[in-house]
C-alpha cells in the first residue's frame, strides 16, 4: 500500500531539458491518482506515523500550517554527472531532491537552474486530540519500521533497491511504478499483517527534539515540523494557510552532516560558509531526522480539519451536506440542551455560545471583517469552572486553545510572532493560529497588578485581534499585518476589559453544590456518537452559504427606522451590525440559508433579552460604564 | 606554457578583468618600455608576479585555448596583457614619463572584488570561430575588430568608444537628482563629474543607467547582461579620458565606474534564475550587517627550503596551493605567509524586501549582499536602500569526504552601488525615491479616470465604502491624502510652508471614526496608527537608546517621524496626556521635531498629516456646548487642524433608512461586488501616489483673486458682530485644500473650481465645529480662543449686573453667597446658572472688587 516515488520520472529530462511537459505530466498523474476515491487515505501521514517508520523517498502526506516562508532558493534542476570510471556524462534531474549524485560537473553547459521555495510547516496548532486520533483511524496506510521491512524488500530485486539509491543509469521505470500504484490492494494485505504491532504506535516521535526549538505557535505542542519544498504556484500560498501536502519524504542524513559540519579552517578560505550564523543554520537546516524535508507534489488547502466531514469539495460532500441538513434542527436542539446544562441552565447564554461557535469571518469590506462574533461571557463562577467549560468547548471544535490571562502569562508570554533576524526566521507566538480556531481567553485568572510593556503589547494585540481580526507581526523595523479568522471567547467575572461584539452575563439557574462533579457528569452523559454529531454540526453550519432577500432587507430597514423613531439613542448602527450578524448565525444554525422574517424577529428578540440582562447588571453594579 | 615569471607587475594587474589566453609564451618577455614605466612609477608598491599558473589550473582554459588564436591586430594591444591593465591603453605618446603617481599608468588600479574574480573570459574572434553566434555584431565591425569577449557579444574597443562618447556628450537638461546639484545641466553631465573627481580626488564615477539607456540602448543592454565584462571596459574608458584631460591629477587609485539605477529589476521577489550574473537594482531595507571580513585576494607562499616565494590568486573562492616549488623542485615545501598575502575588505549585509513590495499574507524575502572595499560600513541596519549589483549563484561546495552534494545554490548580490532612499529626505527634495514605477497602461487608466468630470465624487465614494455617507468627511480625507503643494521659503527665512492637511474628527462614539482611521492607515504606504491612550510623547516623537552591544547612542524614531510624508492616524486624541499632545504643536505647524536628549540635539523632519479622532468628554456629544467644551482640547492645538468635522448621529428617518439599507447590503453582497471594491482600492492607491509624485499645482490669477475674496468675506461675516471669523491660518488652509483639489483633477493649475470646493468644504467643517450653540453663528474664535465671543460678552454682562446690584445695596461689607445668588436670579431676565454666577464672582474678584471666603462674600 505504499506508493513509491521513483525518481525515474525525471529522467526523460535527460533527453530534452527544455521540455517542461514531463513535469506537468508527473503532477497530473499524482493528482489524478489522489483524486480517486479513498486513494489519499493510502498515503501514510507524517502527522500520525513516526518518522522512522516511513521509508525515505516515499510519498507521504502532512496536515499542517504554514508557519514561516523562507527565501526562495535556486537549485540544479538538471545537471550533468561524470562517471569517474567510464567518463560518461549523464544528465540528471534535481527536482524533488535535496542532494545530487556524485561527480557533478559544475561547469556543464547543460545545467539548468530552477527556483523553489521552502516553507516551514508545523502541525495545525491546538488541534484537538480527538481530531488527531480520528484522522489516524481514517488513514488506511499502515507502515512498518524501516528497520524491519525485509519481507517487502524481498519482492523487489536488488537492482531495484539500488534504484532507490539512484545510482544506476537511467532506465524506463514508469509503467512499473504506475502499476504498483494502481494495485495497492495487491500487496497491501500482506503488508498489513506485518505491521500489526507498530500500527498501535501513536506517540509523537520523542523528546529528543527538546534542544532544538521547533517553533510551534502554542506551548506544549508536539509533533513533527517539516521543511516543505514548493515548486509550483508559489504565490497561491499564504502564511498561516492550512494545507494537506502530498510530497516526497527526504530524510537524507547528508543534510544533517552538511549542516553541522563546521571546519573553522575551511571558514576562512571559504567565505560563502560564513554568511549564515549558527542560529540561522540551525533554523534553516535542522537535522533531517528531526525536521524531515518534504518535496511537494500537490497541496490541498483545507477548509476545515474536521475528520468527520468529507474533506474535498466533491459530489459526496454536497450529498453529505444535504443529508445532514434534514437533521440540523434536531441536532441543534440537542446541542442547545447540552450547552444549557453546561452553562448551569442558562438557555440564553447557551444560545449565544452556540452562535459564537459557528461564527466565521466570511469576508472583509476594506478593513472591516464581517461575520466575526466575539462573545464575552461575564459573571462566570470562579474555581475551575472556566477550565471545565474549556474542556467541553475543546471537545466540540477541531482546534482550540485556552489562554489563561493571568498577570504572569500576559507579561511573559509571546503572543505576537516576531521576526528573529539573527536566525532569519519568524519566531511564532500564540496568536499564530489556523483559521476558525477557538481561542478561549480566561479573564477570571487575571488578578490586580501591574502589566509591564510586553503585557500591554499583548493586551493590545488581543484587542486588535478581536476588533479587526488581524495580528500585527513584529518585524522589528516595521509591523506587518496578517488577517486572521479566530473565534474569540472571553470568560470574565465582570465586563471584560477587552472589546467584544456581544456581552452575555451568565445567570445560573442551578447552583450545584459540587461544580466539578456536576460538569463531569454532564460530560460523561454524552455518547461519543452524540458528540460526533455536534462536531459535524458545528463545522457544517459554518460552511453554509447565506443570503438576504430584497423583501427581508426592506423589512429590516423598516424595523430599524421604527426602532430609532421611539428612541434614537437605543439603537445605533453598531447595534444593527450586531443584530445582522446574530440573524445570520441564527439562520445558519437552523440550516436556513436565507434570512426569513421570523429569523429576523427571533434575532431581535434574543438581542433584546440579552440587552435587558446587561442593563439589569448595570443598574445592579451601578458604577459599570 | 607554464614558464614561470616573477616580473613585478605591481598591483596594477587587476584580477577582475579579462585575462587573455595564457597560450602565448610572450608573457615571459613583456615589452621593455612597459617594464621600465612600471619600475619607475611604483617602486613603492608591493611586487607581484603575473600568475599564469592559476589560469592553467582553471578548467576553462582547455576550452578557451581552442579559440585563442588570432589576437587583436598589432596597433592596439600587446596581446598577452590584461585588458584592464592601464598599460594597454596608453597611446605611445602618453607613455612619456609624467609626474610619478599621476596619469593612467601611474595610478594604481584598485581591485574590484565586486565584479568577481572567478570568471576569466578570453576574447574570441567571432569572424573565425563563431560566425553563427552573433553574426550581426561581427558584420557591423571593421575587419580588425571582430573580437568579442568569450561568451558575450561585447567588443572591447567598440564598447569603450561608445562609453567615452557617452561621457563626452550626454546632457540631461531635466535632471533633478540631488547628486547633480550644482552642475550645469546644459553641459555634458559626466564631464563635469570628472572635473569634480579631479578636484575632490574621490575616484568613483557614479553613472545612472537610465542615462546610458537613453543615450545608447545597445550599450545599456550589454551593461545589464555582461556587467562583469563591460564595467572594467568602462573603467578603462573613463581612466583614459580622465588622464587625458587632467594628466597631472593624483588619485588614490584609478577611477571606478559605479552604475546605478538599472531598470532590470525593482523587486526582490521578482529575482529569478535568469538574473544570475546580470546587473540588477533592487530596493530593500538593511536588517543586519556583519563584521568586516578580510577576504584573501592573493596568497603568498614561501618555500621552506629555498625561501623562494610565489603568489597565488584566488580562483572561485579557492587558493590552489602549489605542490612543488618551482625553484628547487621540492614537493610540499611551500607555506602560506599570512601577513604578506593580500586581503580585501568585505562585509555581508542582509537586506529585506521593503514592506510596500510585498503581496499580502506572505513574509518578506531576504537577500544576502556583499559589500567590498570602500562600500563596507556604508549602510546601517534599518536603512532603506537601493542596491545595484551583480546577482550571483554559487553552487554548494563539493566536499571531498562526500560523494553527494546539496543541489542548492547559494545566492547573493555583489554590490556595486548603494543608494540610500531615505537620505534624500534630509535635503527636502521631493520623494522621488519612493516613486512607484507606473506602467504606461496604468498611467493611461489613471489619466482617463482623472479626465472624468466627477472624479472627485468617484474617489471620495471609493474611500472606505463600508462607512456610510459622511460625504464631506470623506472628501476632506481625500484632500488630505493628496495634500497641498510643498513650498519652500527657506531662502527668505520663513522656512517651509506646511503642505499637509490636518483633520480632526470628533463625535459620538460608535460613528465608525476608528474604522475610517484604520482605512486611511491601510491605504497610505507610510501611515502610522496610534491610539492616544496607549502612546506617550516618546512613542510619538523619538527617543535615544543605548545599544547594549556597541554602547552607541541610537536615535529611535516614533510614529510621527516614521510617518514623514505620510499620514499619522491618532485615535482617542482626547485621551492623550497633555505632555504628549504638546509635542504635536511643533509637528502640526512647523513640520519638524526637535530633540534634545542625552547629548543628541537634532531636528527631524516630520512632514506628516495628522488625522485624529476624539470622543466628547461626556461620551455623548452635547449640542448645547461648543466644540472646545465638548472635547476639552486646548484651542492652540485645535486651530492647527485645517478641518474639524463632527461625526454625529443625525437621527432622522430618511438617514436611518439609507443607513440600514447600506448595512444590510454589506452583509449580503456577493463576492464579485466585493471584488470590484477591492480593485478600486488599488486604483485609488496608485491614483494618490501618482498625483502626489507628479502633480504640483500652482495658483493661477483668478484662483488667487477668488481666495482673497473668500478670505475677505470670511473676515466680514464676523466683523459685523464684533467677532473675528477668520485668521491667516484659515487662508492657508484654504490654499492647501484648493491645491489638493487641483491634484485630484491632475491639474497643474489651481483654478476657481478648486477654490470653490475648498471654500465649501471649509465652510461645511466650520459650520459643524465652530458654530456657537447659543447664537447659531459661525464663530472662529471658538476654535482660536476656546470661547465664543458671545459667551465672553455674556460673562461680562453678568459680572456687570452683579456689580451694579451690589453697589445699589449700599455699604454692606459682607453678604451671604446664597442670598446674593437668589437676588441676582430674581433681578435678571435671563436664566442665570450657578456656574455663571460663580464666573461673575471670579471676574469681580479679579478686579479686586470683592473676595469670596466660604459662604460669604466680602467687599474690599
Amino acid at each position: 500500500m505504499r506508493m513509491w516515488f521513483v525518481c525515474r520520472f525525471c529522467c526523460p529530462a535527460a533527453q530534452s531539458n527544455s521540455n517542461p511537459e514531463w513535469e506537468a505530466k508527473v503532477l497530473e498523474y499524482f493528482k489524478g491518482q489522489l483524486r480517486e476515491k479513498e486513494s489519499h487515505s493510502w498515503v501514510p501521514s507524517l502527522n500520525d506515523v513516526p518518522l522512522h517508520y516511513l521509508k525515505p523517498n516515499s510519498l507521504v502526506k502532512f496536515r499542517c500550517l504554514v508557519q514561516d516562508m523562507f527565501d526562495p532558493e535556486f537549485y540544479m534542476g538538471v545537471y550533468e554527472t561524470v562517471d569517474p570510471s567510464t567518463k560518461a556524462n549523464v544528465l540528471r534531474c534535481g527536482k524533488y531532491k535535496d542532494v545530487t549524485e556524485c561527480g557533478v560537473d559544475l561547469n556543464s553547459r547543460n545545467t539548468v537552474t530552477a527556483e523553489r521555495q521552502t516553507f516551514y510547516c508545523v502541525p495545525i496548532p491546538g488541534e484537538s486530540p480527538t481530531v488527531v486520533s480520528a484522522c489516524q483511524g481514517k488513514n488506511q496506510a499502515r507502515v512498518v519500521p524501516s528497520t524491519s521491512y525485509v519481507p517487502s524488500r524481498q519482492k523487489r530485486s536488488y537492482e531495484e533497491d539500488d534504484d532507490d539509491m539512484d545510482t544506476q543509469p537511467q532506465k524506463q521505470r514508469e509503467p512499473h511504478t504506475g502499476g504498483k500504484f494502481g494495485t495497492p490492494h495487491g500487496n497491501g494485505d500482506s503488508k498489513r499483517q506485518e505491521t500489526e504491532a507498530p500500527s498501535s504506535q501513536t506517540t509523537a516521535p520523542s523528546d529528543c527534539s527538546s534542544h532544538l526549538d521547533l517553533n510551534f505557535p502554542l506551548p506544549g505542542e508536539r509533533g513533527p515540523a517539516c521543511l516543505v519544498k514548493v515548486y509550483e504556484g508559489l504565490d497561491s500560498f499564504k502564511l498561516n494557510d492550512t494545507l494537506e501536502i502530498y510530497g516526497i519524504l527526504s530524510v537524507n542524513p547528508v543534510l544533517t552532516v552538511l549542516g553541522e559540519e563546521k571546519d573553522p579552517s575551511l571558514l576562512l578560505l571559504n567565505p560563502t560558509e560564513s554568511m549564515e550564523t549558527p542560529e540561522e543554520q540551525r533554523a534553516h537546516d535542522p537535522p533531517a531526522s528531526l525536521v524531515p524535508r518534504l518535496h511537494m507534489l500537490y497541496a490541498r488547502p483545507l477548509q476545515h480539519n474536521n475528520p468527520l466531514l468529507p474533506s474535498a469539495p466533491t459530489e459526496d460532500q454536497s450529498a453529505f451536506v444535504s443529508s445532514f441538513l434534514v437533521e440540523m434542527a434536531s441536532v441543534r436542539a440537542e446541542l442547545l440542551a447540552y450547552l444549557t446544562h453546561v452553562l448551569l441552565g442558562d438557555g440564553l447564554a447557551a444560545e449565544y455560545l452556540l452562535l459564537h461557535l459557528i461564527s466565521n469571518v466570511y469576508t472583509r469590506r476594506d478593513v472591516l471583517p464581517l461575520g466575526k462574533f466575539t462573545l464575552n461571557l461575564s459573571g462566570c463562577p470562579l474555581n475551575s469552572y472556566t477550565e471545565r467549560l474549556y474542556q467541553i468547548v475543546q471537545q466540540l471544535v477541531p482546534c482550540s486553545y485556552r489562554l489563561s490571562m493571568s498577570l504572569h502569562t500576559m507579561n511573559s508570554m509571546r503572543l505576537v510572532p516576531k521576526k528573529d533576524y539573527v536566525a532569519n526566521r519568524l519566531v511564532s507566538g500564540a496568536l499564530q493560529l489556523a483559521r476558525n480556531t477557538s481561542l478561549f481567553l480566561d479573564e477570571t485568572q487575571l488578578e490586580q497588578g501591574q502589566l509591564d510593556s510586553s503585557g500591554v503589547r499583548n493586551i493590545t494585540a488581543l484587542g486588535n485581534l478581536i476588533s479587526w481580526q488581524k495580528v500585527d507581526y513584529d518585524f522589528s523595523y516595521h509591523q506587518m499585518e496578517f488577517p486572521c479568522n479566530i473565534n474569540v471567547l472571553v470568560t470574565s467575572e465582570g465586563r471584560s476589559l477587552l472589546p467584544s461584539d456581544c456581552q452575555v452575563p451568565l445567570q445560573p439557574q442551578v447552583t450545584p453544590p459540587n461544580m466539578e462533579e456536576y460538569l463531569t457528569t454532564i460530560h460523561m452523559a454524552q455518547f461519543t456518537s452524540q458528540i460526533n454529531k455536534f462536531r459535524v454540526y458545528l463545522s457544517l453550519a459554518r460552511t453554509l452559504d447565506y443570503s438576504i432577500s430584497d423583501e427581508v432587507t426592506k423589512a429590516v430597514e423598516d424595523d430599524f427606522v421604527d426602532m430609532r423613531k421611539d428612541d434614537p439613542q437605543s439603537v445605533t448602527a453598531e447595534d444593527l451590525h450586531r443584530m445582522l450578524v446574530v440573524a445570520r448565525l441564527l439562520s445558519l444554525s437552523l440550516g436556513q440559508t436565507t434570512l426569513s422574517r421570523d429569523g429576523w424577529m427571533r434575532a431581535k428578540h434574543i438581542d433584546m433579552l440579552r440587552r435587558s440582562r446587561t442593563e439589569q447588571q448595570k443598574s445592579l453594579n451601578g458604577n459599570e460604564p | 606554457m607554464s614558464s614561470p615569471t616573477s616580473t613585478p607587475v605591481g598591483s596594477k594587474r587587476s584580477r577582475d578583468d579579462i585575462p587573455v589566453t595564457p597560450s602565448s609564451d610572450g608573457l615571459a618577455s613583456p615589452p621593455s618600455q612597459r617594464r621600465r614605466g612600471q619600475d619607475s612609477s611604483n617602486g613603492d608598491l608591493p611586487a607581484m608576479p603575473t600568475s599564469p599558473a592559476t589560469d592553467i589550473a582553471s578548467p576553462a582554459v582547455h576550452d578557451t585555448s581552442l579559440f585563442s588564436s588570432p589576437r587583436r591586430s598589432g596597433n592596439f594591444l600587446p596581446s598577452e596583457v590584461d585588458m584592464s591593465s592601464p598599460l594597454m591603453y596608453g597611446t605611445p605618446s602618453s607613455r612619456v614619463e609624467g609626474t610619478p603617481r599621476s596619469g593612467v599608468r601611474g595610478t594604481p588600479v584598485r581591485q574590484r572584488p565586486d565584479l568577481g574574480s572567478a570568471r576569466k573570459a578570453p576574447q574570441v574572434d567571432l569572424h573565425t570561430e563563431l560566425p553563427s553566434a552573433d553574426g550581426a555584431v561581427a558584420s557591423e565591425q571593421a575587419a580588425g575588430q571582430k573580437l568579442v569577449i568569450w561568451g558575450t557579444d561585447v567588443n572591447v574597443g567598440t564598447c569603450k568608444e561608445k562609453f567615452q562618447r557617452f561621457l563626452q556628450r550626454f546632457i540631461d537638461p531635466t535632471s533633478n537628482e540631488d547628486e547633480n546639484a550644482g552642475l550645469d545641466l546644459n553641459e555634458p553631465l559626466y564631464m563635469q563629474k570628472l572635473e569634480e573627481i579631479s578636484v575632490i580626488g574621490e575616484p568613483v564615477l557614479n553613472v545612472n543607467c537610465s542615462h546610458v539607456q537613453s543615450f545608447d540602448a545597445d550599450l545599456y543592454r550589454q551593461l545589464i547582461s555582461y556587467p562583469q565584462e563591460v564595467i572594467p571596459t568602462f573603467d578603462m574608458a573613463v581612466n583614459e579620458l580622465f588622464f587625458e584631460r587632467f594628466p597631472d591629477s593624483i588619485l588614490e587609485h584609478q577611477i571606478q565606474v559605479r552604475p546605478y539605477n538599472a531598470l532590470k529589476t525593482r523587486n526582490m521577489r521578482s529575482l529569478n534564475p535568469e538574473d544570475i550574473d546580470q546587473m540588477i537594482t533592487i530596493s530593500g531595507m538593511v536588517i543586519r550587517t556583519s563584521q568586516l571580513i578580510p577576504e584573501m585576494q592573493e596568497a603568498f607562499f614561501q618555500c621552506q627550503v629555498c625561501a623562494f616565494s610565489t603568489r597565488v590568486e584566488v580562483d572561485r573562492g579557492r587558493i590552489a596551493e602549489p605542490a612543488v616549488c618551482r625553484n628547487c623542485n621540492t614537493t610540499h615545501s611551500l607555506a602560506l605567509i599570512h601577513n604578506r598575502s593580500a586581503f580585501s575588505d568585505k562585509q555581508m549585509i542582509k537586506v529585506q524586501e521593503s514592506p510596500d513590495d510585498m503581496p499580502a499574507g506572505q513574509t518578506p524575502h531576504t537577500t544576502i549582499v556583499y559589500a567590498h572595499n570602500d562600500l563596507v560600513d556604508k549602510v546601517q541596519p534599518g536603512d532603506r536602500i537601493n542596491i545595484t549589483g551583480i546577482y550571483r549563484a554559487v553552487p554548494m561546495r563539493e566536499n571531498p569526504r562526500q560523494s553527494t552534494v546539496k543541489s542548492v545554490y547559494k545566492t547573493h548580490i555583489d554590490v556595486i552601488h548603494f543608494r540610500k532612499t531615505d537620505e534624500k529626505r534630509l535635503h527636502g527634495l521631493d520623494e522621488d525615491s519612493d516613486q512607484k514605477l507606473f506602467t504606461e497602461e496604468r498611467v493611461q487608466t489613471l489619466k482617463e479616470l482623472a479626465a472624468k468630470p466627477d472624479v472627485y465624487e468617484r474617489l471620495s465614494s471609493a474611500l472606505a465604502p463600508s462607512i456610510y455617507e459622511q460625504e464631506d468627511i470623506k472628501k476632506g480625507i481625500l484632500l488630505q491624502l493628496f495634500g497641498g503643494t510643498r513650498k519652500d521659503f527657506s531662502q527668505t527665512g520663513r522656512g517651509n510652508f506646511r503642505a499637509e492637511v490636518n483633520i480632526l474628527l470628533c463625535g459620538d462614539p460608535g460613528t465608525s471614526k476608528s474604522q475610517l482611521l484604520q482605512y486611511v492607515f491601510n491605504l497610505v504606504p507610510r501611515g502610522q496608527y496610534t491610539s492616544g491612550k496607549g502612546s506617550s510623547a516618546v512613542g510619538l516623537t523619538a527617543y535615544v537608546m543605548k545599544d547594549p552591544e556597541t554602547k552607541q547612542l541610537v536615535l529611535q524614531t516614533g510614529a510621527l517621524v516614521l510617518s514623514d510624508n505620510g499620514i499619522c492616524c491618532i485615535d482617542e486624541f482626547d485621551k492623550m496626556s497633555d505632555s504628549t499632545r504638546s509635542v504635536l504643536h511643533e509637528v502640526m505647524e512647523q513640520q519638524t521635531l526637535s530633540i534634545a536628549k542625552a547629548g543628541i540635539i537634532c531636528q527631524l523632519n516630520a512632514r506628516t498629516s495628522v488625522l485624529a479622532a476624539a470622543n466628547p468628554v461626556e461620551s455623548q456629544w452635547n449640542p448645547k456646548k461648543t466644540t472646545i467644551e465638548n472635547i476639552q482640547l486646548p484651542h492652540t492645538l485645535l486651530s492647527r487642524f485645517d478641518l474639524i468635522f463632527l461625526m454625529l448621529d443625525p437621527q432622522d428617518e430618511a438617514y436611518d433608512r439609507r443607513l440600514a439599507h447600506h448595512l444590510v447590503a454589506l452583509y449580503y453582497q456577493s463576492e464579485e461586488q466585493i471584488e470590484e471594491e477591492f480593485l478600486d482600492m488599488a486604483v485609488l492607491k496608485d491614483y494618490i501616489a501618482y498625483a502626489r509624485t507628479y502633480i504640483n499645482p500652482r495658483l493661477n490669477e483668478e484662483a488667487s483673486q477668488a481666495l482673497i475674496e473668500a478670505y475677505v468675506d470670511m473676515r466680514k461675516i464676523g466683523s459685523g458682530r464684533g467677532m473675528v471669523s477668520a485668521y491667516p491660518r484659515q487662508l492657508e488652509s484654504l490654499i492647501r485644500l484648493a491645491e489638493a483639489h487641483a491634484k485630484v483633477r491632475f491639474s497643474d493649475k489651481v483654478e476657481t473650481v478648486d477654490v470653490e470646493e475648498a471654500k465649501r468644504l471649509h465652510r461645511e467643517a466650520l459650520k459643524q465645529s465652530a458654530t456657537d450653540p447659543r447664537t447659531g453663528f459661525v464663530d472662529i474664535s471658538i476654535l482660536t480662543t476656546g470661547m465664543s465671543a458671545t459667551a465672553r460678552k455674556r460673562k461680562e454682562e453678568v459680572a456687570q449686573a452683579l456689580k451694579k446690584m451690589i453697589q445699589s445695596r449700599g455699604k454692606t461689607p459682607a453678604m451671604k453667597y446664597q442670598q446674593l445668588f437668589d437676588d441676582l436670579r430674581g433681578q435678571s431676565e435671563a436664566a442665570i446658572t450657578k456656574d455663571m454666577f460663580e464666573e461673575a464672582l471670579r471676574a469681580l474678584a479679579d478686579e479686586d472688587y470683592l473676595t469670596v471666603t466660604g459662604k460669604t462674600v466680602r467687599l474690599l
